[in-house]
């Protein structure tokens, strides 16, 4: 892989940009991977790169239906915290918020991790008294949040309105090593590692079923034909219960669409990402200068990767009374997402009734934070059959009852 | 230079001059003009900046596709960014400022991007800015924000002072577009007595054919238009909107239009925007058709502007670009421009036509007219620094080698047209790709379907492909009637319009001009012109693999800008093609998404905002609230006191004062917004003990019991009282928070697993006003006033219920206590709780009763120690935590959550159990603090053992008090264990760590000889 720099697009700005190499490679599927990964987001890819890169195994595959990087990876809002409240939370985000602070100079891709610094705002005493909560968890687990005064939310986001006449800001739980950063760069540049490091990423193939032998399985059936493997990492987001049927088990998933939104480019007017759970909304600019907007999930189940209307109302409504400077910026592009969601809202990183077969989902509305530290667990997990970061998201957790329920600490979509 | 005619523009006034400013610039121009068609008639040729280079830019279109000339519109308050001149009607004093510059627009420091265009391909970004590390969030983002970003935002400081609204309608149709489509579609419509809604984006009808000189039925089209609105106006059914663009296209009919009501004209008190809501059972899209612009060097410079743009200017508005200006050409609509052109006077010194042919009907006209037609040539370069000064020409098939120099100062450019598709494609419309005119067209096989997988949108006219004026009109025709067809409404046997309109040869797809151009000439080609994004853009995505459309779009960003791809698209999926060596359909399409163009927030948000942004919801008490200076607390929709500061009182002295009053005297207590559910039925006992933990179904009427309730999962979701009002009827209280919540679950099981069991619900949540009189006195008041009921502890003790009147009014007693002091919760009807406040508080006055708040019930109930959901619950916590197994029952086969507190992990003796916590200093402790465990776990976390879930301080007490779930917390009486602060000892230092003793949380009256009097 030739190393991208400053020096290399001078010297290729010489020859017109004509010399530079694919990103990624385009194989033909071998007949036989170690490990092959279905779904090509930004979980999968990571996952693919952490078992070359930590556990030595590059015999990898990763299967994509559509294009790399086409699901929820390039939907989201690019928002990146750790500020969880339970302790496995806290701790793979945190894990995976660490490995964004340098993932630019790991892959030689600048995925543009931008810690500019993430803002809960509390509007109930209820909120005040759930953020003091979780300052005082995340200060047990290693991440750095504070509770701060409504002046120091109003220095740090100079356009919010802290006296609105229903829901003043009362504080807001701030991490300030939280952020952005350019959501399709993290899936393009795992993409470009992996294939550096000799994994195959076969575009355009759908996997149409799991070989099993004696409850072990033995290789997939796809729209390309069958590929054997040793294992086999399930990480399709939205599709995971319809692979999971394919593999012969059931997962409790239920999945939904997310709807987000941007506004047409303005220059600068706010530094920081602010998350607003009474009202429902969240908001972030983004380096083009668009405001991203998000909100919450829509109420019912689907796959269409459309929403309705209503939500995007709840939404914008909630952020003009939190923004008013917005109601004279017009909306240019919403879109949504299939989110696969859990009963607790935590995710599955697990083992499975099926030997050699691993399941990584259930990232609800938040997984694009989680992307590096989920790969680097399920990359452990399926390497070495344990990860401290991934063993309380085991599928057991839902027979035991053992939940790791956030929706104190998030009453939104993130 | 551009200018302005010195006649004709029929959409003009000439007799009335409009003044408006640009970058502080007094200019004129006239009624009916457009911001672009005004600046252009006053010679302003540059009206913006692009986005990554900072190219001047002038205006390219116009309509909503309009990437260029974006303004800053209006001032202070009225400030709105990224308008686009060409949809914004001027009117007297219009401000308008240039946007992305500094200093100024002519004079731009960002425009040094544009010098080093070969440093800054597509994509430069994720390849450098990588070291060292802090450099991207301190140096380079902080620049490459600046740079971006288009127009300014408005000012924080500033309220937007326009009101906003929403409509809703329902209807048969909605027909999008008001051209000649459009009308003939209404028409059609109109006839078979379907109610409908047309809606066309501009202010005015009848679309392109008027500027097109098509003649309907041997006159011009504009008398057929004229006509056809004045029919459409006398028909009751057919409901006309101007400025209304349908800007989508949603599940089940769903459709959202955007009305600019009146920023043409603004006004104090007129509405600005308006967002029509409407549930349609069909979509008629005749949204016309987009020109494309063609791939040559230099396309991007000022006085380039699309062919169909440069007539609309000539004929609507009668200003032009320049006065010598040079058509190229792929197809034979844009010699209409070279004639109107000529007709006005205008020089055109040539045509230059990429195909081998050009002997239509329309070239022939052109060069009968006298006007140099050049077939199978094509642009070479564009000459000018800052706008147009020559054309270059060459052979379109050759490489660019320059054949001649054509001095001009306008070029106007056609590559074909595109049916506008967006609302086919809003609800999975799929498109096909016709290769005889290179443009996809909707797949009348695969429509957006509706909820009986019947399609619901159909596209008439342009917008079908039928391009040509003559089918035009038909296919509107034709697909108004099956669309009424399907809708079972009658169609007309009318015949179709004669249009006559002179025969178009074919088109020849031309995507780079000259077709062999190198390198050099590929990297001056734009095809995004606000993003900046060129064919060698393109063409590089594909090369280093990003060769999905998706990819290409993404890592190029085409078609992201503000007119989302409207002029990129296909000419930027065709050079991906090329690249790929691929066909255009396999490349595929980017999805469409709503809005077609962008619409206001102010819009989507409407009516709800300030203090109505959500619903709010009163008590019949809340005035009095509002009168005696109540501090609130939001809850739900309820705004509820939380206390009642008095002049000079803190918040907390406030708290104080009221608990002591309750504890010493009596405290009157609002508490109307705790839900209440009427439960009803034979089966409702047998239901309320499934919905509870423990047995309701015994419970004897004139009695309350408490109860709690569980998610399926096992934890605590409620709790409340529950009183049996006869042998069918039961009245739950629910938390204030939790009323509609636990309606909705009640109705969840009712209707989903046991619609057969007979019991009806109903939340009478505001049928009722419900005062708590709580506190020592509480009786002597009630008895003051004079009640029919026996108040007595023999006649109505603790957990009993009475009916009768008291002080006169039509009263439910409820003998219950959350603040462990006999207590009264008294319902009135909802007209009357106010009367029956005033009156307690009247008559309590020698009792000092006093009104108390939130706050100082949620310290009483935890003095008492009694849980509250939400505190001590948090959505992970068992009834078993809390130790209340006594409100468990054992005997019950089953309740919602029984079988999922068997579980493992829920049966584990480890888990945090409810116990009180004193600090050894009296001091409170920290809202959700833990309590501190030796080690660290796997991941290096600080272990724990516990938390505190409810800390206060308590009056009573004279000290700090609280609730917490500790380890095995009720076997550790007496023992001390360390919380943690977020606050460091000293700076720099370790946080500090509190002390506390493990108690029992009944801090206060642990007998119950206070509220069981």
């Amino acid at each position: 892989m030739r190393r991208y720099s400053a020096f290399a697009i001078a010297r290729q700005a010489f020859r017109h940009h004509e010399g530079w190499e694919r990103a990624w490679r385009s194989p033909e599927p071998k007949a036989r991977y170690d490990v092959v990964i279905v779904g090509a987001g930004g979980h999968g890819l990571a996952t693919a790169y952490y078992l070359g890169k930590n556990h030595g195994i590059r015999n990898v595959a990763v299967i994509e239906k559509g294009w790399l990087g086409g699901g929820n990876t390039g939907r989201n809002t690019t928002i990146i915290r750790s500020n969880y409240l339970q302790d496995p939370s806290a701790a793979i985000y945190e894990k995976a918020r660490s490995l964004y602070e340098t993932l630019s100079q790991d892959l030689n891709y600048n995925v543009m991790f931008s810690p500019r610094g993430v803002m809960m705002l509390a509007q109930t005493e209820h909120e005040i008294r759930g953020y003091q909560r979780t300052a005082h968890a995340n200060a047990l687990q290693g991440v750095a949040t504070e509770f701060i005064s409504p002046r120091r939310v109003k220095e740090l986001c100079p356009i919010i309105n802290l006296d609105g006449p229903r829901y003043p800001v009362l504080g807001a739980l701030w991490q300030p090593r939280g952020g952005t950063a350019r959501h399709d760069a993290v899936a393009w540049g795992y993409a470009r590692a992996c294939s550096d490091i000799g994994m195959d990423i076969i575009q355009q193939t759908e996997v149409t079923g799991v070989q099993r032998e004696g409850g072990q399985v033995v290789g997939i059936d796809t729209t390309r034909g069958p590929i054997a493997c040793g294992k086999l990492g399930i990480v399709v987001a939205g599709h995971s219960g319809v692979m999971a049927e394919r593999a012969g088990f059931r997962l409790p998933i239920e999945s939904v669409a997310l709807q987000a939104l941007v506004s047409e480019p303005i220059k600068p007017v706010m530094d920081v990402v602010v998350m607003a759970n009474t009202v429902h909304g969240y908001m972030s600019q983004s380096d083009k200068g668009e405001m991203v907007i998000g909100g919450g999930a829509d109420g019912y189940n689907n796959y269409t990767q459309r929403g309705s209307f209503h939500h995007v109302e709840e939404t914008v409504r909630a952020l003009i009374e939190t923004f008013p400077i917005i109601s004279r910026l017009k909306m240019l592009r919403w879109w949504g997402g299939i989110v696969d969601m859990t009963g607790d809202r935590s995710p599955i990183i697990s083992k499975t009734p099926v030997e050699g077969v691993f399941v990584n989902c259930g990232w609800g509305t938040g997984g694009f934070k989680a992307i590096p530290g989920s790969g680097w667990a399920m990359a452990e997990l399926m390497a070495k059959g344990h990860s401290p970061l991934a063993d309380a998201f085991s599928l057991d957790r839902f027979r035991e009852g053992r939940f790791i329920d956030e929706s104190v600490a998030a009453g939104v979509a993130h | 230079m551009s200018l302005r005619l010195p006649k004709g523009g029929r959409l003009i006034d000439r007799d009335k001059r409009v003044v408006f400013s640009f970058n502080g610039k007094r200019l004129t121009g006239f009624a009916g003009d457009t911001l672009a068609s005004a600046l252009m008639g006053s010679g302003q040729r540059i009206m913006g900046r692009s986005f990554k280079y900072h190219r001047p830019r002038g205006v390219v279109a116009s309509g909503v596709e309009e990437p260029n000339a974006l303004v800053n519109l209006g001032k202070g308050k009225t400030h709105e960014p990224n308008q686009r001149a060409t949809t914004t009607e001027i009117f007297q004093g219009l401000q308008a400022t240039s946007q992305n510059h500094w200093p100024s627009l002519s004079w731009d420091i960002g425009e040094v991007n544009a010098l080093i265009p070969r440093f800054l391909p597509a994509g430069f970004y994720y390849k450098t800015f990588i070291h060292p590390r802090p450099f991207w969030k301190h140096v380079f983002e902080p620049f490459i924000r600046q740079s971006a970003g288009l127009g300014k935002a408005p000012d924080p400081k500033l309220q937007d002072p326009d009101r906003y609204e929403q409509f809703y309608a329902h209807t048969d149709l909605v027909i999008a577009g008001g051209g000649i489509a459009g009308l003939q579609a209404a028409l059609e419509a109109g006839r078979s007595g379907a109610q409908v809604i047309l809606c066309e984006q501009s202010a005015h009808w009848g679309g392109r054919a008027p500027v097109d000189g098509v003649e309907i039925e041997g006159q011009p089209a504009e008398v057929w238009i004229k006509n056809a609105v004045d029919t459409l106006e006398k028909m009751e059914n057919i409901h006309l909107r101007l400025r209304c663009m349908v800007a989508g296209v949603y599940d089940h009919g769903y459709v959202l239009a955007y009305e600019r009501v009146s920023d043409h004209a603004p006004q104090d008190d007129v509405v600005r925007h308006r967002l029509w809501r409407i549930r349609s059972r069909h979509v008629i899209a005749a949204t016309g058709a987009l020109e494309r612009p063609l791939s040559f060097a230099g396309n991007d410079k000022p006085g380039v502007m699309l062919a169909s743009a440069v007539r609309d200017h000539v004929v609507n508005y009668g200003s032009a670009p320049g006065e010598r200006v040079v058509i190229v050409t792929n197809n034979d609509d844009a010699y209409r421009t070279a004639l109107v052109l000529a007709e006005a006077g205008l020089t055109v010194p040539c045509v230059v036509d990429a195909r081998a042919r050009a002997e239509g009907a329309l070239p022939k006209a052109v060069r009968a007219r006298g006007i140099r037609v050049l077939a199978g040539m094509g642009i070479s370069n564009i000459k000018g620094l800052r706008g147009v000064v020559a054309a270059q020409l060459c052979r379109q098939d050759g490489a660019g080698e320059v054949i001649e120099d054509v001095i001009c100062d306008a070029v106007a450019m056609s590559g074909g047209w595109s049916p506008v598709v967006h609302l086919w494609s809003h609800c999975g419309g799929k498109l096909l790709w016709e290769k005889e005119n290179s443009f996809f067209r909707p797949d009348p096989d695969k429509p957006p379907t509706d909820q009986n997988g019947e399609g619901f949108v159909i596209c008439a006219g342009a917008a079908n492909g039928a391009l040509h004026a003559g089918q035009t009109l038909e296919d509107a025709l034709n697909s108004t009637r099956k669309s009424l067809q399907d809708l079972n409404m009658p169609v007309s046997d009318q015949a179709f319009l004669k249009v006559s309109v002179p025969e178009e040869e074919k088109l020849e797809p031309v995507w780079i001009m000259p077709a062999k151009a190198g390198p050099k000439k590929r990297a001056k080609m734009w095809l995004d012109f606000q993003n900046d994004v060129k064919v060698s853009d393109v063409q590089l995505a594909a090369r280093e693999g990003y060769e999905s459309v998706e990819h290409t779009k993404r890592y190029t960003t085409l078609g992201m800008a503000t007119d989302q791809g409207k002029l990129s698209n296909i000419n930027g999926l065709a050079v991906l093609a090329g690249a790929l060596g691929a066909e255009i359909p396999q490349v595929g399409t980017t999805t469409f998404r709503p809005p077609y163009a962008p619409i206001s927030m102010g819009a989507i948000a409407g009516e709800a905002r300030g203090a109505l942004f959500q619903p709010l919801r009163r008590t019949p008490i809340q005035g009095w609230h509002e009168d005696n200076g109540a501090h609130f607390e939001p809850v739900g929709y309820w705004r509820r006191p939380y206390c009642f500061p008095r002049k000079g009182e803190s918040h907390r002295d406030a708290v104080n004062r009221e608990i002591l009053a309750v504890r010493n005297g009596v405290g009157l207590l609002d508490a109307s917004t705790l839900g209440k559910i009427i439960v009803k039925g034979p089966d409702a006992g047998r239901f309320l003990d499934m919905l509870y933990t423990n047995v309701m179904s015994s419970l004897k009427p004139g009695k309350c019991r408490y109860g709690l309730m569980c998610s399926e999962n096992g934890f605590l979701m409620d709790d409340g009282v529950v009183a049996r009002l006869d042998e069918e009827t039961f009245l739950v209280h629910t938390t204030t928070g939790g009323a509609d919540r636990i309606h909705a679950h009640m109705e969840d099981w009712l209707q989903c697993e046991w619609w057969d069991w007979k019991v009806y619900t109903a939340n009478v949540t505001e049928a009722f006003a419900q005062i708590a009189v709580v506190g020592p006195k509480a009786r002597a008041l009630l008895n003051k006033i004079g009640a029919d009921i026996d108040l007595s502890k023999e006649a109505l003790p603790f957990m009993g219920w009475a009916e009768g009147r008291i002080g006169g009014f039509d009263a439910r007693v409820f003998r219950i206590s959350f603040s462990g002091e006999l207590s009264f919760e008294i319902a009135v009807p909802a007209s009357q709780g106010r009367a029956f406040w005033d009156k307690l508080l009247e008559a309590g006055a020698e009792f000092g009763a006093t009104p108390y708040g939130t706050e100082a019930l949620h310290v009483m109930r935890a003095e008492k120690g009694f849980i509250m959901i939400g505190d001590e619950t948090d959505g992970t916590v068992i009834p078993q935590d809390l130790g209340l197994d006594w409100a468990i029952s054992k005997k019950k086969d089953d309740y919602l959550g029984k079988r999922a507190q068997e579980r493992s992990h829920m049966a584990d003796p480890e888990r945090w159990k409810l116990v009180g916590l004193e600090t050894l200093d009296g001091s409170v402790l920290p809202d959700g603090s833990y309590a501190l465990d030796e080690g660290v776990n796997e991941n290096g976390q600080g272990n724990t053992q516990g938390r505190v879930t409810s800390t206060y301080f308590s009056p009573t007490l004279g000290r700090g008090i609280a609730m917490g779930l500790v380890r095995h917390g009720p076997d550790r009486m007496g023992e001390v264990i360390a919380f943690n602060t977020t606050k460091p000892a000293a700076k720099g230092a370790a946080p500090k760590t509190i002390k506390a003793r493990i108690v029992s949380p009944v801090f206060y009256d642990p007998e119950g000889e206070k509220q069981n009097v």
